[in-house]
């Protein structure tokens, strides 16, 4: 069984960490904001963001299935060990989700995303301003899932570190 | 004989032929078949918008067309950008500035018949106060006794004021905007 993660698996963990954090802060100080140009370009930038992240989370998806991660100590309880799988499966599913929503959502509401302001992703829904509010509040329920989420990763990976003293967070620093 | 029966279909169809040139002048507008929609690029995002509600007076005859003439006053008003945040930002001052600047209207000032059912309409567009002299590309397709003009022309909203201060720039909001319009008229009884 490896003991490590690729550089990759870290490389790729680490810079979706920074950016849906930005994403995160971005969409929820974003969408309160009156119209204004600074509005338009930060939903664009948003966008532009998101695009780049559901890329980036199927770049890793392909890392994930030729690669075996790491094991979970062995000193894990079995329903610890269990609550782990589940909670990085919900990661990586609201990490589909979420982009999927936002990128519908834009359709509905009649602004197609064109990523970095060149290449138009094409809108699979037509424009209809129900769905495009339903979509809205669909995207906002996913990111408030993915922040409850997260917070439960980022507590785990410390309790692991602080109390049980285990590898688990250090496993995935850089230099490790 | 030949030249009889010639002579016969024309003494038949001549009166024929003035009075459908009579009747081909298009001039009663049917605003429930006419359409006037804008494209917009905002950050390298199309978006398509439209007026509700505008007054077209037309009055074309395919037989003498450089005497068509159309005046068409648009209510600002009921601009729909695409977004109900958007309708509420381009009526105020900055934009359309709809207190100030109900209306926008086009009246033409000369028709050019290019050939086939194509036409260049010359004319004067204000909008906030800010007239303009442009020229608009127009098809004629009759249907029945309706015609529909379609035609599309762009427009640079800087040169109207289309978008002051913060929205002067037009990184955001491109300064292009293409019109779109179908304007469906009848003919006269």
């Amino acid at each position: 069984m490896t003991k490590r993660y690729t550089s990759t698996a870290k490389a790729l963990h680490w810079l979706m960490a920074v950016l849906l954090f930005g994403l995160l802060a971005l969409g929820f100080y974003m969408h309160d904001l009156p119209l204004s140009p600074q509005k338009l370009q930060l939903y664009s930038w948003h966008k532009w963001a998101g695009v780049t992240a559901f890329l980036l989370v199927l770049a890793r998806l392909g890392w994930r299935v030729t690669h075996i991660p790491p094991a979970l100590p062995a000193s894990m309880p079995r329903l610890m060990q269990l609550a782990a799988h589940a909670g990085h499966f919900a990661l990586y599913a609201l990490m589909i989700a979420i982009p999927l929503s936002g990128w519908l959502m834009s359709s509905a509401k009649g602004f197609q995303t064109v990523w970095f302001g060149v290449l138009p992703i094409p809108d699979l829904l037509d424009k209809n301003k129900e769905l495009g509010d339903l979509l809205a509040v669909v995207h906002k329920g996913l990111n408030l899932l993915f922040v409850a989420v997260l917070a439960g990763h980022i507590g785990a990976a410390l309790k692991h570190h602080f109390i049980d003293k285990d590898d688990i967070l250090t496993r995935i620093l850089p230099k490790h | 004989m030949k030249r009889f029966i010639l002579a016969l279909a024309l003494a038949a169809g001549l009166p024929l032929a003035v009075n459908t040139a009579q009747a081909a002048a298009f001039n009663q507008v049917q605003a429930d078949k006419s359409a006037i929609a804008f494209t917009y690029q905002q950050m390298g995002v199309k978006v398509d918008g439209k007026f509700r509600k505008f007054a077209a007076k037309l009055s074309f005859d395919p037989a003498k067309p450089t005497e068509a003439s159309t005046a068409i006053d648009v209510d600002l008003a009921s601009v729909d950008t695409g977004a109900p945040e958007g309708d509420q930002e381009v009526a105020g001052k900055p934009w359309f500035n709809t207190k100030a600047f109900p209306t926008a209207q086009f009246v033409s000032t000369g028709v050019k018949a290019l050939g086939g059912n194509r036409y260049d309409v010359a004319g004067k567009l204000t909008i906030k106060g800010k007239t303009q002299d442009i020229v608009v590309p127009a098809t004629f397709t009759a249907q029945g006794n309706s015609g529909v003009f379609d035609g599309t022309f762009t427009i640079r909203r800087g040169d109207f004021a289309i978008g002051e201060g913060a929205w002067a720039k037009f990184d955001i909001v491109a300064n292009d905007i293409q019109i779109k319009f179908r304007i469906t008229a009848a003919t006269g009884k």
